[in-house]
């Protein structure tokens, strides 16, 4: 009796444990607890300012080397980490019950991801990023080579530390504080497979570049040429998993982010290379500290009335109102937007409309239900760069009037009306004079 | 003992009270008649249930599942509701108003069926009274066939026509318990409709014209087959006038049973203002206008004495009134008031019409020509008997003979074009086969009575007949003998009857096609229960909201079993969003996905027959799909399934047929299969073949459930891939 008491009170503590944690996260969109993979443990203290700006956001990290054999992501169906830290460029497999299937199925399950390589990048590494979308150089010698927009402090003179300026143009993924200084990049590049419309460049190549192996004469053209390279790419799955893939690990690390820089040809010297703001804000976005939308208290009821329906029929007033939020970091503040549209669709949209908003989070409208019966939808569908997608459906059937609901008289058939009920009476008066006549 | 006893007490009897207790002729007559119509009664009753009790009570096959749903909804919600019932599981995402697209007569005869049971406290549930609807309304038809057999000859012959349709097969094939369909209240809604009517042209009668009226309205709540008494009544009606036999009589019940069938028609939501907008009940109105003609130049004629100046009267009015109609007619055609014919009359009145254009109605194995097996099968002696009935009616013809004669010719006809069309022709063969019966019989008797009697009473005959007979007869011989032979072969005729019919039903006519059963190898009986089955899982293991899509054979039953939501059905009104369907089944997978995305397709469901032998399965009914979706969407040719105009699933078959969705949806994991001692893996029961594509790799869907028997197999729609 004892036994099970302490057993009910041991699981209600575990419980209570659970809830507390499932609240602290649950403030944010994403839980804070990262999973980092190092080939070497040296990675922690060469890139210890990267992972510094990590902890100091309140996030949870956790070392382990790539090929621990204790090494699992998730135990008893629970995943135990919300995002993964790969700093592993180098390493033939993973430790443990991970592989290549247990890293995609982590971000298929809503995870996040950072994913540096670089020239020694194994074949593990590049099937993780092929299956993101991305595609490394085959080369396994190749590196990027920029002969006009090297950094100046590049001194071996063989052009591999890249200067990059080329970002993408999204406060949303990059901050709103320009990134003045260039970044600096020395590694390998990769290609965006352009039947993926979910891989983003955040930083190019410029068009000077290309993808060689720096030690020997280009025998053939390479392969990777100009602003095509991508050093830096970003996957937004469609379940809002991120994804950031780095072609480069020392672009992390504390000897890139605090070096000066100055871009061969240019006149001004940075103090400070453009990389700790970029590696920081672009975490942020991965890490879901920007640009994360959330719809909630989706609601539509008929003008006039506040329960919502189980059914319309057709040629009803209706509103609809979703709320969305957007989380800053610390708190969810209201989204602003002008361009979030709801569709009333049943095959095709019957309505499209811009809903407008009160600038605290709500969006609304009215419309007129149209004139077609069938299964309709409530459809937003707002996909926009760099944010978490929302697309909201909810099924609604539109029924046609009932027997009752027509108009009882209309105006136009009195003339009928008046026709039948005078043949009636011209009749009964016929019939009484025929019969009783005489 | 107690037998003695009896006689005792009989003999103790005053001998006046035993008289009276004795029954007259004609009591006696009247006896044997009810018990007869009693026993047929019960016989119609009970040789229907053979599949109750070999399976259970069930519905059968696919049409009865919905009108099983809709009663269902109509004693759960009411009669308003049912009427406005807007049904948004079905035709996703068009969905359909139930209540304005079905002849409500069956369920509402249902409901108020068990309303009756309920209200004597027999706790029996709906599905119980739908079951039984059918026998007990086509026991219902051999009284109304007693009647209209006595009407049109005597009643003998009425008792004949009685037990013939009792256990006809062709009308049986529709009626059988389980069998709760349309048809199988109409029967008894249509030959009631021709009994009342040709007794109110017998007699004239308002009274019956008006019967004949609301006998018409039952048939219209209850079945589209309305629209072959609408046109029968005035065809018949105008072959009485060509022929000469108008009469006050046809007059009034022609006219009271046309206005006030037409009036009452027009309730029933489904049908509307069919009957003044729609080409095929054009027949009715104009034969009626013409009745008014007549009656006015009658009354004309009646009123001139002028022979010569009625008949110029005539010419102009006659060329009036067909200008008129026919310019009526064709305005009323060009602005789109009245309707042209729809298909399914054009496939009616020419049987390649629906081949040519309309390959929905020619998919359906019910629509086919009618092959001479069936009637054979359907009919029996019936066959041969009708003919001999038609010489009968001929021999003594008046208005309620000529109208069974062109009912028994024109039912004849479509029964000829339409396999289904048989049960319409039924109760008129049934009917002037019971006059063949019934006149030679009687004939037969009268002769042998007459011969016995003849030694004593020195030739003298009752009935001129019977004379006439006789003394054409007298030379012969044998002819007392011969009689007895004949009325011997008679009898011999109709017991081979009753046991033909007996063994159709029992072995064709009694199985529910849901659950299919077979012969196993050692004579037992094999049941496959495999559809409900997989409609159970639907039910218990899919989101409430999904959609299936199948082929739109199997729609009533998913929605009416499984509970969701299916992108087509029987109702066949949409042709375009079935070929849809059928485009998607007969693309490659990711031109599959794509049509399947739009129209939010969760599950899709093929029936397979490979495994079992099941040859209806949905390989067999492909071509079909092929060609309704190329009706609609070009791009799906017939040619590229076929190979040399010939349809294979074996290597040699076309590439896109190996590669489609249907063949891999059917064949998918086949490979793998050893389906027959001695065959290779992969070796298909129903084509006879090994399969052409064994290696077959799903991309967009997944497998989500096979049967036990894999006649039905379930895949799941996967969604979009998350990282691409």
């Amino acid at each position: 009796m004892a036994a099970l008491r302490l057993l009910l009170l041991l699981a209600a503590a575990t419980l209570l444990v659970v809830a507390s944690r499932g609240d602290a996260s649950g403030a944010g969109p994403r839980g804070r607890k990262l999973l980092v993979l190092v080939d070497d443990l040296a990675v922690r203290s060469s890139h210890s300012a990267f992972f510094g700006s990590l902890q100091a956001r309140g996030l949870d990290l956790e070392f382990r080397l790539a090929d621990d054999p204790k090494l699992s992501l998730h135990r008893y169906g629970q995943y135990l980490y919300d995002g993964l830290v790969l700093f592993a460029p180098s390493t033939p497999r993973f430790g443990g019950s991970v592989d290549q299937n247990a890293v995609l199925e982590f971000i298929d399950a809503g995870h996040d991801m950072i994913l540096a390589a670089d020239s020694s990048a194994s074949d593990l590494i590049r099937g993780i990023a092929t299956e993101c979308g991305i595609e490394f150089d085959e080369d396994p010698e190749a590196m990027v080579i920029d002969h006009i927009n090297y950094a100046s402090t590049d001194v071996e003179g063989d052009h591999t530390l890249i200067a990059g300026d080329d970002l993408i143009q999204s406060d949303v993924i990059l901050g709103s504080k320009k990134i003045e200084a260039p970044v600096l990049f020395r590694g390998i590049g990769h290609a965006v497979n352009p039947s993926n419309s979910l891989v983003l460049k955040v930083l190019s190549a410029s068009p000077s570049a290309y993808s060689a192996n720096p030690k020997t004469k280009l025998a053939s053209p390479p392969s990777l040429t100009g602003s095509g390279i991508s050093l830096v790419s970003i996957m937004q799955a469609r379940n809002n998993a991120r994804v950031l893939i780095s072609g480069s690990l020392d672009l992390f690390s504390n000897r890139l982010l605090k070096s000066g820089v100055k871009k061969a040809g240019s006149k001004t010297r940075h103090e400070k290379a453009g990389n700790q703001q970029f590696v920081t804000e672009t975490s942020k976005w991965v890490f879901h500290e920007r640009g994360h939308l959330k719809a909630v208290n989706v609601a539509h009821h008929k003008v006039g009335e506040t329960n919502e329906p189980s059914m319309y029929r057709i040629n009803d007033d209706l509103e609809y109102s979703v709320e969305i939020y957007e989380w800053s970091g610390t708190s969810w503040k209201p989204y602003v937007a002008d361009d979030v549209q709801i569709q009333f669709y049943m095959m095709s949209p019957y309505v499209l409309k811009n809903m407008s908003t009160d600038k605290k989070g709500l969006y609304s409208t009215s419309f007129k239900v149209p004139d077609v019966y069938g299964v309709f939808q409530f459809k937003v569908e707002y996909q926009r760069l760099g944010y978490t997608g929302v697309s909201l459906a909810k099924q609604i059937p539109v029924r046609p009037y009932r027997h009752n609901e027509y108009e009882r008289f209309i105006t136009s058939a009195y003339p009928y009306y008046a026709a039948s009920f005078s043949t009636m009476g011209a009749f009964f008066i016929f019939s009484f004079a025929y019969l009783y006549h005489k | 003992m107690a037998a003695a006893a009896a006689s005792a007490m009989l003999d103790a009897l005053p001998a006046p009270l035993l008289r009276s207790l004795r029954l007259k002729t004609k009591q006696q007559e009247l006896l044997l008649r009810v018990s007869a119509l009693a026993l047929i009664y019960v016989l119609a009753f009970a040789v229907r249930l053979f599949s109750v009790l070999r399976y259970e009570s069930m519905i059968h096959e696919f049409d009865p599942y919905f009108n099983y749903r809709t009663t269902l909804y109509l004693t759960e919600h009411g009669y308003a509701e049912f009427w406005n019932w807007f049904d948004s599981e079905s035709w996703y995402p068009l969905g359909r108003v139930v209540g304005g697209t079905l002849f409500p007569g069956l369920m509402v005869t249902a409901a108020l069926l068990h309303r009756l049971l309920r209200a004597l406290s027999l706790a029996v549930h709906i599905r119980e009274v739908c079951v039984l609807t059918a026998p007990f309304f086509a026991a219902n038809t051999t009284l109304v066939a007693y009647a209209f057999g006595r009407e049109i000859w005597d009643s003998g012959a009425g008792l004949v026509a009685a037990a013939l349709i009792a256990v006809c097969p062709g009308y049986i094939s529709r009626s059988v318990a389980g069998s709760y369909d349309n048809e199988g209240v109409a029967i008894f809604a249509l030959l009631l409709t021709f009994y009342l009517f040709v007794r109110a042209v017998n007699t004239g009668s308002l009274a019956w014209a008006l019967a004949a009226a609301f006998g018409y309205f039952y048939m219209v709540s209850a079945w589209g087959g309305y629209v072959f008494i609408i046109n029968l009544l005035p065809l018949y009606v105008l072959v009485l006038l060509v022929t000469g036999r108008y009469s006050q009589r046809l007059y009034v019940a022609y006219n009271c049973t046309y206005v006030l069938g037409m009036l009452l028609g027009m309730q029933i939501r489904f049908v509307g203002f069919q009957h003044v907008q729609s080409g095929e009940h054009m027949a009715a109105m104009g034969v009626f206008f013409l009745l008014q003609v007549f009656f006015f130049l009658d009354w004309v004629k009646y009123m001139l004495d002028d022979v010569k100046l009625f008949k110029s009267f005539l010419r102009i009015t006659l060329t009036c009134v067909i200008s008129a109609g026919t310019l009526a007619l064709g305005i009323g055609t060009a602005s789109g008031y009245i309707s042209p014919w729809t298909g399914r009359f054009y496939s009616l009145l020419d049987p390649t019409y629906a081949k040519d254009h309309i390959p929905i109605i020619a998919s359906v194995s019910e629509h086919q020509p009618t092959a001479w097996s069936s009637f054979m099968f359907d009919f029996h002696i019936l066959l041969f008997l009708f003919p001999a009935g038609l010489y009968f009616c001929f021999k003594r013809l008046s208005d309620a003979t000529i109208f069974i004669v062109m009912y028994g010719l024109t039912s004849m006809y479509f029964a000829g074009v339409m396999v289904r069309l048989i049960l319409v022709a039924a109760p008129a063969v049934c009917l002037i086969s019971a006059i063949a019966v019934s006149a030679t019989i009687k004939n037969l008797t009268t002769l042998i009575r007459t011969k016995s009697k003849s030694p004593q009473t020195t030739g003298k005959v009752t009935g001129s007949k019977a004379a006439a007979k006789g003394a054409v007869d007298q030379p012969l011989p044998f002819q007392h003998n011969a009689a007895i032979a004949l009325l011997l072969g008679a009898f011999y005729l109709l017991s081979r009857y009753a046991i033909h019919c007996t063994w159709v039903t029992s072995e064709a006519y009694s199985s529910p096609s849901i659950v299919l059963s077979a012969r196993g190898h050692n004579g037992g009986r094999v049941i496959f229960d495999d559809y409900r089955e997989a409609y159970y899982w639907l039910r218990q293991n899919t989101p409430t909201d999904a959609k299936i899509m199948s082929w739109w054979d199997y729609g009533y039953q998913i929605t009416a079993m499984g509970n969701r939501t299916v992108i087509v059905d029987n109702n066949t009104w949409n042709n375009t969003h079935i070929a849809t369907v059928g485009r998607a089944m007969s693309s490659y997978e990711d031109e599959a996905y794509e049509i399947m995305q739009s129209l939010d397709v969760n599950y899709v469901l093929v029936v397979f027959g490979g495994v079992t032998g099941y040859s209806s399965d949905d390989i067999n009914k492909f071509l079909w799909m092929v060609r309704i979706g190329g009706g609609v969407f070009p791009v799906i040719k017939e040619p590229d399934y076929l190979v040399n105009g010939e349809y294979r699933v074996d290597k040699g078959a076309s590439p896109k047929m190996l590669n489609c969705l249907m063949y891999k949806l059917c064949y998918y994991r086949f490979g793998e299969l050893t389906t027959e001692y001695g065959k290779p893996p992969g070796y298909d029961r129903v084509r006879g073949v090994e399969i052409g594509n064994k290696d077959i790799k799903l991309e967009y869907l997944e497998e989500a459930y096979t049967t036990s028997n894999w006649i039905v197999r379930i895949y799941k729609v996967k969604p979009p891939k998350n990282r691409s």
